[in-house]
């Protein structure tokens, strides 16, 4: 029996890993979750738990009750106690068995017969545990609340346990077991009550410690197993564990003798309750797992680590305060919280720590737990918020707000000032809030604001002229994410909203929810005894302490965060357990597709790929091609090769087979190696001209509907064949036209509906476009746009000619097969009360108003969100965003990912101005121009750009400015905005008068709506710096590399000169531009050539020289590039080359045959503002 | 006193307007389901759309298989929009032929809206206003109640200057 739930939990171990990371995930991770699963869909066994119903038989009962989890209380749990399941004993147990014990006997105190409960059984796996993970943390929780329990001496401490379990009654009958019971007694216990509490947190230590859980819980299962006989009697109020932790404190100091023996044996314990907390969904008290980890500390003796821990808090005081809620029974907050902060920076676990600190924390008894975990803990402890600390670090260290303040009002001369930019690339500015709610905010690279003050009511906002609105990038790739297990995920009752670090905790009972102000109650699991009062620290939590986290949504809760986030249509959802990962690869294999040579590397990638693709041993893949008939692959496992089986009616499409062209991976491995590898040969004959891409679409959606997953799409034509069959709508004459850009709207609805279709069934599109001639891209996209796909382009692809198209589209696919994903999912943003959702941009479906349905999610695509101002903030001073993507991961998770942005509330225009982001706006502006011009039409979009930045530099001359100079005047903080307009104006999908096709038009549009903010802004305004005389001077260190960090130069071709080497950063491309009077020593240095002459024309590589120069240069090329998700190409550009038009084309500030230089720019801006 | 053409005229705009006056709250309702979160978007515009061809086979299909019930309820009232148009449009065209010149001319704007408010309609296959992707966009979604709260005031107050202009015409002829 303990087998099972063992595996689970390893399983989750693995998963947290991923997760912290990519969010991979391990189905099996939750072990309480399984059983409801069972329950609920006993065939499907997806989550991998089936194996646990297996071992315990008994477990139905428990199951039904299951789907109730949240509501389910202890009380359950001693029923199904009795009802003599395994499972429930073992974790009743493990939860209560401290508690029996106390009730049984205070005598059980005496220590040496809790070393035996430990027993045997659950010794080998600590052994493994202490392995993988810091073997004293664990051993030293249990030993270190051990002692305390047993030091009964203090008899006032027993006393008050005892006190404590007796109010706390309620939960599980003492499942005392018979050996274990006395031992357990053992004041580890009381610690467990600590886990009660934290028992969420602790899970999600277990997911973040990597192995560590796992073997805990198998090692508790063994015990309880064996200590099962023991259980019986007295119904603890194993909760009650809550009391022994005041009590502990105390304890420590005590019982330093007691804590080595107990090691071991507490250890186990320990493990068991974390155990039984993860697995019982039942028990609120997850967290128990929190307790083990704290139990670390006892090795080395509490008392001593304490002392260090007492030191280590700098934030506690800070943090009561903001919260404004007082702690009367916690009076030790400061500890706790660095030692909370500091774990989850170091790993994905901080709640470990958390748990732990708590519950020692009142009483200083933390400080023990902190030697005992050994240098690595240490550190996470000493560094409190690592990651906030680095991020702060990051944006510069801005210090002062006031001198911000007043450096981004500073009103500056467009017209006289000519250098205005900042040396390096812009730093989102910092929200003018307390240190502490800065420390925890949400970093600007997930959640940004146009605005980082909020004007208090929409009259104020319209007289800003400048649009508020927020971008939202909520599935990027992350390095540090707490993940949180819990069985119950804390939300406000009537708006829903996720706890969250901006909540304020009215008392240790209460919190007031941030958006809609109500005031909740703190729910046991969360804050576990109100009564005893020692354990009550909610606002250590790492939900309450990190602005960004994951939780892992139990089963049941799953079900039910779905019924409530979708309405009541929903219902059709909760029938269907998390989808596997499902992928289905649609060809193009007309004679263009061929002919474009795509395929071959297609193959070659994905043959390189295939175990990469995230996902399980569920996972799901499948092929179709297509040209003028639709081609399925049979990959059914043993068969001895693919099986191709063709449809030719493509007006009536059907599937010829039902379940042997999507096919497990795992076991049909080497069919899909096959057909990869036979692929490219079959078509290379085809003369089929004609692309049925609709039929082929409508295929592959019902091929995916049964499971959901992912429809990757290449595409190299425009489709002419049955349903969705195109018209070239394109003139090329038309495409230096003044007179604004016709077609940039679909020609067809048929895309759209099919979109929605397979969002309906969770099916995302993604559309890969590699066409020489028009295809008309504003129809096709449609497919993906609306189901939360991705859109990639390659104009004139082909594999001999177009070298550089096809190295960039390698290294897509090398990207796009590998990255993250997540399934079935949607995101829902939630704003203070009074702020409302105007309209959102990106790739998705819109379900309600602040719905969005996501089929896919992956890690590159942002979003933004138009925001309204409906009802006044003057009653408050903060407004919060909080967005949560509810996914399930490619694992077979449901999981929930929670950012949470805070804002202040001003009054006063000025601080309005002081607080704006100039790219935020630039972005969100791109993004409404991009609307206005499929709407309306292109030189409206124009037209209302520009009226933004007029708009603006009146509003900012008549309401804030009281200089009366002449000239255009702006805060220096919005200084760059007529750049960024310009440039916005000169960008492809806006430009007018310069040739560009439709299609390349389309897909730049495309770009702004799904691209992050800040690939949008190199893309809108690229950085140039000038390479050849790089110095060291601000030179950043990293590990043995020195990054030089040349000044960004003005797009300018002023500021080119030719005896000059730049670079210049667009996003997805480096441009390397060699003047032709360079010096000869930076060409041979950092290009390996020895003149200029002898560069050669299509240089797209930086060789690596060893020469310091080349060194540099490479340095920084790499610093660039890092946190890209797509890699950059670097084209070397030179002076005398017909691609210089490429590279000036990006200068932006320069007349060019069709738009304005930046001067004439600003002179129409003013004459304007004059009219 | 005599019933004459015009009077029958007024009678029966009397009554299609009274139509005009429910398919208006149903409008009205709708969109503030669709505000309030009550129904998906495409649900919704399935229900105010006309219908014309039944889903795709597959479609239903599928959705049988999943267990999903179809677009819920409303099957009756589906596609309220060109009917609303077409009755207006054919009262019009009664009021036309009796020769009731400022019944009509009253009429006319509202019949010039309703043939701009087709034409720019987003590109769909089938016939309908409503696209089920911008619906939720807060202006287009404000845009729709505001013409339904003015449309429902329209109509009302033709209702009682039908019921006026039939007695009148009742009257005097």
């Amino acid at each position: 029996m303990s087998a099972p739930g063992f595996t689970n939990l390893s399983s989750s171990v693995n998963y947290n890993q991923n997760s912290t990371p990519n969010g991979g995930d391990a189905p099996p991770y939750q072990n309480g979750p399984a059983q409801t699963y069972q329950s609920m869909y006993p065939p499907t066994g997806c989550y991998g738990a089936p194996p646990q119903h297996q071992s315990y038989p008994t477990i139905p009962a428990h199951s039904t009750p299951a789907p109730s989890k949240a509501s389910m209380t202890n009380s359950v749990h001693s029923a199904n106690y009795y009802q003599s399941n395994h499972q429930q004993q073992q974790q009743q147990q493990q939860q209560q068995r401290p508690v029996p014990q106390h009730h049984v006997a205070p005598s059980p105190y005496s220590a040496p017969p809790s070393q035996p409960v430990p027993s045997s059984g659950p010794v080998p796996p600590h052994a493994q545990y202490n392995q993988q993970l810091q073997h004293p943390p664990y051993a030293t929780p249990g030993s270190y609340y051990g002692p305390q329990s047993y030091h009964p001496p203090p008899a006032q401490h027993t006393s008050q346990q005892q006190q404590q379990q007796q109010q706390q009654p309620t939960l599980v009958p003492a499942p005392a077991s018979g050996p274990g019971a006395p031992l357990h007694p053992i004041v580890s216990y009381p610690s467990a009550p600590g886990n009660s509490q934290y028992g969420t947190l602790s899970s999600s230590q277990n997911n973040t410690t990597p192995g560590v859980l796992p073997t805990q819980m198998g090692a508790p299962l063994h015990q309880y197993s064996t200590s099962r006989p023991a259980s019986t009697t007295a119904a603890q109020p194993g909760y009650g564990v809550a009391p022994p932790s005041q009590l502990v404190p105390t304890v420590n100091g005590q019982g330093s003798t007691v804590h080595q023996h107990y090691d071991r044996s507490c250890q186990s314990s320990l493990s068991y309750n974390t155990y039984s907390g993860a697995e019982a969904d039942q028990l609120p008290s997850g967290t128990p797992s929190t307790s083990v980890h704290s139990s670390p500390g006892h090795h080395q003796g509490g008392d001593t680590s304490s002392s260090s821990t007492g030191s280590a808090s700098p934030v506690p005081n800070s943090y009561d305060s903001l919260e404004g809620g007082n702690f009367p029974d916690s009076m030790p907050p400061s500890n706790d919280m660095t030692n909370q902060a500091a774990p989850y920076g170091s790993y994905g676990y901080p709640n470990m720590q958390q748990g732990y600190h708590q519950g020692p924390a009142s009483h200083a008894d933390s400080s023990p737990s902190h030697d005992p975990y050994g240098q690595s803990s240490y550190q996470q402890y000493s560094q409190p918020f690592p990651n906030l600390s680095q991020l702060s670090a990051a944006l510069g260290g801005l210090s002062g707000v006031p001198e911000l303040e007043v450096e981004a009002l500073t009103p500056i001369n467009l017209l006289q000032e000519r250098s205005l930019l900042p040396p390096r690339p812009l730093e989102a500015p910092e929200p003018n809030l307390s240190p502490e709610l800065k420390k925890v905010n949400c970093s600007p690279q997930t959640f940004r604001c146009t605005l980082t003050s909020i004007p208090q009511t929409q009259t104020l906002l319209n007289k800003a002229r400048l649009p508020l609105g927020l971008l939202l990038h909520p599935f990027r790739d992350l390095q540090q994410l707490p993940v949180i297990t819990s069985n119950t995920i804390v939300r406000c009752r009537s708006c829903r909203t996720y706890i969250n670090p901006f909540v304020t905790f009215l008392d240790q009972r209460r919190w007031k929810c941030n958006l809609c102000y109500r005031v909740n109650d703190v729910p046991d699991e969360f804050m576990y005894n109100p009564v005893t009062r020692s354990y009550g620290e909610p606002h250590k939590r790492p939900e309450v302490q990190n602005a960004t986290v994951e939780f892992i949504a139990s089963s049941d809760y799953m079900v039910g965060t779905k019924r409530l986030q979708v309405n009541d249509n929903s219902t059709t959802n909760q029938l269907r357990p998390p989808q596997p990962a499902a992928y289905l690869f649609v060809l193009d294999v007309s004679h263009n597709a061929v002919e474009s040579g795509y395929l071959k590397y297609f193959c070659d990638s994905l043959m390189e790929n295939l175990d990469k693709l995230p996902g399980d041993s569920r996972t799901r893949v499948g092929f179709l091609t297509f040209d003028n008939t639709i081609h399925f692959y049979n990959l059914q496992e043993g068969l001895s090769q693919p099986q191709m089986l063709v449809v030719s009616d493509i007006d009536d499409v059907f599937i010829p087979s039902n379940d042997s062209l999507m096919v497990n991976l795992k076991e049909s491995k080497e069919l899909v190696k096959d057909l990869l590898t036979s692929l490219p040969a079959m078509f290379s004959q085809s003369r089929e001209t004609q692309s049925a891409l609709g039929p082929a679409l409508q295929a592959a959606f019902k091929l995916m509907s049964p499971t959901g997953g992912r429809i990757t799409v290449f595409q190299t034509q425009l489709p002419t064949l049955g349903a969705g069959a195109l018209q070239s709508r394109e003139d090329p004459n038309q495409r230096s036209s003044n007179k604004g850009v016709q077609h940039l709207g679909p020609a067809t609805d048929f895309y759209k509906k099919l979109a929605l279709d397979c969002s309906g069934q969770q099916i995302g599109v993604d559309l890969f476009l590699l066409s020489s001639q028009y295809t008309d891209l504003a129809s096709i996209s449609c497919i993906s746009k609306y189901s939360a796909g991705s859109i990639f382009y390659y104009p004139s692809f082909h594999f001999i000619h177009n070298p550089a198209q096809l190295e960039k589209f390698q290294r897509d696919l090398d990207r796009y097969l590998s990255r993250k994903i997540g399934f079935e999912a949607v995101m829902r943003i939630r704003c203070t009360k009074g702020l409302s959702i105007h309209t959102f941009h990106g790739n998705f479906f819109v379900r309600s108003t602040d719905l969005l349905s996501l089929a896919n999610v992956n890690p590159d695509s942002a979003f933004a969100v138009q925001m309204s101002i409906e009802d006044s903030l003057a009653d408050s001073s903060l407004a919060c965003f909080q967005a949560a993507l509810l996914y399930t991961s490619s694992k077979g998770k449901r999981r929930i990912r929670v950012h949470t942005l805070c804002l202040p509330v001003v009054n006063q225009l000025s601080d309005v101005y002081a607080g704006a982001d100039v790219q935020a706006i630039t972005c969100l502006l791109a993004n409404m121009a991009i609307d206005r011009s499929i709407t309306s039409s292109l030189s409206d979009a124009r037209d209302a750009l520009v009226n933004a930045v007029v708009d603006f530099a009146s509003a900012y001359k008549s309401n804030v400015s009281n200089l009366q100079q002449s000239g255009l005047v702006v805060p220096a903080a919005m200084c760059l905005f007529p750049i960024y307009i310009l440039a916005l104006l000169k960008q492809k999908a806006l430009r007018t008068g310069t040739s560009t096709r439709l299609d390349e038009r389309v897909f730049a549009m495309c770009e702004f709506k799904t691209q992050p903010l800040e690939q949008l802004m190199r893309m809108v305004h690229p950085d140039l710096y000038r390479l050849d005389n790089m110095s060291d001077q601000g030179a950043l260190h990293l590990n043995d590399t020195v990054v030089p960090q040349p000044h960004l130069l003005h797009l300018s071709a002023e500021n080119i000169s030719r005896d000059g080497a730049f670079l210049l950063d667009c996003g997805y491309v480096f441009y390397l531009w060699i003047g032709k009077c360079c010096n000869d020593m930076f060409i041979r240095d950092v290009l390996g050539c020895t003149n200029f002459a002898s560069i050669p024309p299509n240089m797209s590589h930086i060789p690596e020289l060893e020469t310091p120069l080349s060194q540099r240069v490479r340095a920084l090329l790499d610093w660039l590039q890092d946190n890209r998700a797509f890699s950059s190409m670097m084209h070397v550009i030179k002076d005398d080359a017909s691609t210089k038009v490429t590279f000036f084309q990006h200068m932006v500030e320069d007349r060019s045959e069709s738009a304005s230089s930046y001067h004439e720019f600003l002179q129409q801006v003013q004459q304007q503002m004059s009219k | 006193m005599a019933f004459t053409f015009a009077a029958f005229c007024y009678m029966l705009a009397l009554l299609l307007t009274a139509a005009l006056i429910f398919f208006a709250i149903w409008h009205i309702i709708a969109f503030d389901e669709l505000k309030t979160d009550y129904k998906n978007p495409i649900d919704q515009c399935n229900t105010l759309n006309p219908v014309s061809d039944p889903p795709p086979p597959s479609c239903v299909l599928v959705r049988g298989a999943r267990g999903v019930p179809g677009p819920s309820g409303s099957e009756g009232a589906r596609g309220l929009v060109l009917p609303e148009y077409l009755i207006h449009f054919f009262f019009c065209v009664m009021f036309f032929c009796a020769a009731e010149w400022l019944t009509l001319c009253l009429n006319l704007p509202l019949l010039a809206y309703h043939v701009w408010r087709y034409m720019s309609r987003p590109v769909m296959s089938c016939p309908g206003l409503y696209d089920p992707t911008t619906i939720m966009n807060a202006d287009i979604l404000a845009f729709c109640q505001k013409e339904g709260w003015c449309k429902l005031a329209f109509y009302l107050l033709s209702f009682f200057y039908y019921l006026y202009g039939m007695i009148y015409v009742l009257v005097s002829s």
